[in-house]
């Protein structure tokens, strides 16, 4: 009989603003075991893992640790239960080492001053322990992001966490990392500790979990033991439909050029060379793929695209105009739509309504105003209408985007830029933090705008995405070029994984070809 | 019942709550200091409405604050914490003064017209130093705007000093306003004069300016998230300088209205008179919501007055009637203040809900 670790009973979570984030919900998890937390965006999770953390209080229901009842009421008092947290958002310091952040409000001293040597021993202690593969003495900034996250689960384990919650903690991986991070994991279980996983990828959960609890509308409506069930029984369980992740697409027509880059460079602010010197074209209905690992200069590209980012050398043209020294609403003007990796920052307005955060491109043009005033009938219709055809769930239009959960903020985003009739589509990460029913709709609507005559540049750090998607697709590694696939088809997920880590390159000639000219 | 509907009510019912408790505090420390604690706060809540000339004490004194009130829900809503209104109200109303007793030879109207225009103009070019130097050079506005205020202090005083001081006035008083550049009294008895309805204009036009136009949206996107805005197209320079020179416009204006509605000589030397300050609590307690405005500005004029009845009529010293007044605005202003008790009607009020659409489920 296995042990019972944590109960979670008859949970109700209600938000200030009168929202029912979970209603008694149940959730019970075994020692030693990797537990899937699954359910549409919405569904309540982040909520149940905030409770069972400490971040946010529930108004009824009990948690059991152990057999033991337990309060608690922050996140400390989470940690001395034992409880870790990896969260979507790292709450690391960038400035300071990876052994400083894993000792980060536990310091040791010596003298009365802060022991960075022992801090090491600390880090490299847990490293070696648990086979965490990071150096203690690297800054955090330098790290690709599934460092970062590495960095994020030792802080846990050093402080005691025998139950750890990692929440959607595969969304920025490659293919390689994620395969990483699993052996860690499934180590990390072998040695007892026991985990609670969130994602919204299937194949994952089929491969690493053991049991998995499903929510939905803030219910706890279904357990099962992850063997028994395909991924097709699991989403159906989420969704209550038939959901269909293979998107339908015939071969690209691509016609003219819409965007054109020639010799790119990026600097940093202290004059690292971001972006070195590329060259790539985009054509009308076609979308052309960028995959790498992330912060390997795609962000960039897409923010100098949009007007964002000064670029120092090279061209970028859209249409045969220059967007260099043109303002953002200029660019914006030429057709250029931009979903932005960071809905945080650049996305969303999230104390403003959704209402007002779908208008934000297109306020000021005639049809949204009326004399001096802006219409608000018009207004309305619009955000009624996006809310209802991009699947947004909130009660009404003016409802802050902050209280949206995570993939309905990224569905405000995507639904704002696929609706302004874009000529070119920079999409970054457009589905990330999205449930497989959204994922399965906006990458149908990607595929559509394309057979529209919209060029799609794609962006994702999700292999399965841009090989889906992607009519061709470009490899970026370091702020170079390293691939050009001229039939996305044709190229296996390990074989793309070698060109992002930069194992593999082609060479200039083959690279070239991209530029069409 | 919506949460919606129970958050607005609940706002009514804080307010008051607010007020109540802050009052029972009050009475507490007057306690303390007084022979007769009730009669002194009973003067305090009663007595600006005793007399008609009270009354019209409090809608003179709501005048001037309200259009500096308004200035700072329109840089606020931008995030633009320009202090500017304090110096662009007074600069304004010594040079509409300066203006009006130079040109006294003009007919009526067109005089109070000049007049006001040069008080917008004023306070434009004086919002417009702190404004600049914060797009141009990242200049914190807040800094600016305040050592702005000292040096516009400073001109005025030059400018009254030797530029409009009647020597025969026997103090640091201007020549008088002529008769026919002043706002006519609207209430026998009092004050008061056509100049509240210019503030009132000013707040309900500002209103719909930022809740209805298309760059009061773009204000608001501002103040919401900068690099949102920006990422969407919108020019944050722009909003920015607009608002700051908006707010000084109104300030502005402001101090026009209220030496041509309340004064027969400019007479503020040495000092700057507190209208900018008094329109930053405004705009805090009208949750920079223009509409709100006059609401904020009667509630902090009716508590000055309440406050200078009680310190003439009872034994409570003024330190203390200070002491009432900061614990009253504290409690209105708090933010989270009763949030559990609001937490628990909101919760209890889903619930019922949830479970009505259970049942007929
Ligand atoms: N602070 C808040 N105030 C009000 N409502 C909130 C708040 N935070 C979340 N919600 C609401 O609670 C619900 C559940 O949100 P939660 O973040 O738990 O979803 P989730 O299952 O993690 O979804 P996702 O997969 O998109 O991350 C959402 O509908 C959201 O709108
Ligand atoms: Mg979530």
């Amino acid at each position: 009989m296995p042990e019972e670790i944590l109960l979670m009973d008859k949970i109700t979570k209600v938000y200030p603003n009168g929202f029912v984030a979970n209603k008694d919900v149940t959730l019970s998890i075994n020692k030693g075991e990797i537990h899937a937390l699954v359910g549409e965006n919405g569904a309540g999770k982040s909520t149940l893992m905030k409770v069972l953390f400490g971040i946010e209080q529930p108004e009824e229901g009990k948690i059991y640790i152990k057999g033991k009842e337990v309060k608690i009421n922050n996140p400390l008092e989470a940690i001395a239960n034992g409880v870790g947290m990896v969260h979507q958002h790292f709450m690391l310091v960038p400035s300071l080492t990876v052994a400083e952040n894993v000792v980060l409000g536990m310091e040791p001293k010596k003298n009365g001053l802060f022991d960075f040597e022992e801090a090491v021993r600390i880090t490299e202690e847990a490293v070696n322990k648990y086979n965490l593969k990071v150096s203690a003495r690297a800054k955090v900034e330098d790290l690709p992001v599934g460092f970062k996250q590495k960095v994020e689960i030792i802080k846990a384990l050093v402080r005691g966490a025998e139950i750890l919650i990692l929440d959607e903690p595969t969304a920025v991986l490659t293919p390689q990392e994620t395969a990483e991070l699993f052996v860690e994991l499934k180590h990390l279980r072998d040695q007892g500790h026991t985990i609670v996983f969130i994602s919204h990828k299937l194949n994952e959960i089929k491969e690493l979990c053991d049991r998995l609890t499903v929510l939905r509308l803030g219910k706890s409506v279904g357990k099962a033991i992850v063997a028994d069930v395909t991924e097709q029984e699991i989403s159906k369980m989420m969704v209550g439909r038939d959901v269909v992740l293979k998107v339908e697409k015939t071969k690209a027509e691509p016609k003219e050029t819409v965007l054109k880059v020639r010799d790119l460079r990026i600097a940093s602010d202290t004059g690292r060379t971001i972006v070195d010197n590329i060259s790539f074209s985009v054509r009308k209905g076609e979308i052309l793929g960028v995959a790498g690992v992330e912060g390997n200069g795609q962000s960039q590209i897409s923010e100098a695209i949009t007007g964002l980012l000064g670029f120092q050398n090279g061209s970028i043209t859209v249409n045969g105009v220059d967007v260099k020294g043109k303002s953002i609403r200029r660019i914006r003007e030429m057709g250029v739509s931009h979903v932005s990796e960071d809905r945080m920052t650049y996305g969303v307005a999230a104390t403003s309504g959704v209402k007002d955060n779908v208008i934000s491109d297109r306020y000021y043009k005639k049809e949204f105003n009326k004399g001096l005033l802006m219409d608000k009938k018009k207004i309305e219709d619009l955000s009624d209408r996006l809310i209802k055809e991009f699947l947004i769930k909130c009660d009404d239009r003016d409802r802050a985007v902050k209280m949206l959960s995570g993939g309905n903020m990224q569905k405000v985003v995507v639904a704002r830029e696929f609706s302004n009739n874009p000529k070119l589509v920079i999409a970054n990460q457009p589905t990330r933090g999205i449930d497989v029913g959204a994922t399965e709709f906006i990458r149908k609507r990607l595929v559509e705008l394309r057979d529209e005559g919209t060029a799609v540049l794609l962006i994702s750090a999700d292999l399965n995405e841009v090989l889906e998607l992607s009519d061709s697709l470009i490899v970026m590694n370091e702020g170079h070029i390293a691939a050009y696939i001229p039939d996305a088809s044709s190229i296996s997920d390990m074989e793309l994984g070698e060109y992002m880590l930069g194992v593999k390159k082609q060479t200039p000639e083959e690279i070239a070809r991209v530029a069409y000219d | 019942m919506t949460s919606k509907q129970i958050e607005r009510r609940f706002d009514a019912f804080k307010t008051f709550m607010a007020i109540a408790i802050a009052l029972g505090i009050a009475f507490i420390v007057i306690s303390f200091v007084s022979e007769s604690p009730v009669e002194a706060i009973a003067t305090f809540i009663t007595g600006p409405l005793q007399r008609k000339s009270r009354i019209g004490n409090i809608l003179e004194m709501m005048t001037p604050i309200m259009f500096t009130g308004t200035a700072i829900c329109i840089m606020y809503q931008a995030n633009q914490f320009n202090m500017i209104g304090e110096g662009a109200f007074l600069i304004a109303a010594n040079l509409t003064t300066w203006f009006a007793v130079t040109h006294e030879t003009w007919s009526g109207l067109p005089l109070q017209i000049a007049c006001l225009r040069v008080g917008i103009v004023t306070g434009v070019v004086a919002a417009f130093i702190p404004a600049i130097l914060k797009v141009k050079f990242k200049a914190n506005e807040v800094v600016s705007s305040i050592m702005m205020n000292y040096i516009l202090l400073n001109v005025s005083n030059y400018i009254l000093y030797y530029k409009m001081r009647d020597t025969v006035s026997g103090q640091q008083a201007s020549y008088k306003i002529p008769e026919r550049a002043k706002f006519a009294k609207i209430w026998t008895g009092t004050r008061v004069h056509t100049g509240i309805f210019i503030a009132l204009a000013v707040a309900v036009l500002m209103y719909f300016f930022i809740y209805r136009t298309k760059w009061g949206y773009a204000i608001r996107m501002v103040g919401a998230n900068a690099n949102f805005a920006k990422y969407s197209g919108i020019s944050i320079v722009s909003v920015a300088m607009a608002t700051q020179l908006i707010g000084g416009a109104i300030a502005g204006l402001g101090g026009s209205v209220e030496m041509l509605g309340m004064y027969d000589r400019f007479i503020w030397y040495g000092t700057q008179p507190g209208y900018g300050f008094d329109g930053i609590m405004v705009g805090v307690l009208a949750k920079n919501n223009p509409i709100l405005v006059p609401l904020a500005a009667f509630f902090l004029a009716y508590m000055r007055i309440g406050a200078d009845v009680m310190n003439r009529m009872s034994d409570v010293p003024i330190e203390f009637v200070d002491v009432v007044q900061g614990l009253i605005i504290m409690f209105v202003a708090a933010e989270m203040f009763l949030s559990k008790y609001k937490h628990k009607l909101i919760v209890n009020n889903a619930k019922k809900q949830l479970e009505a659409k259970e049942a007929a489920e």
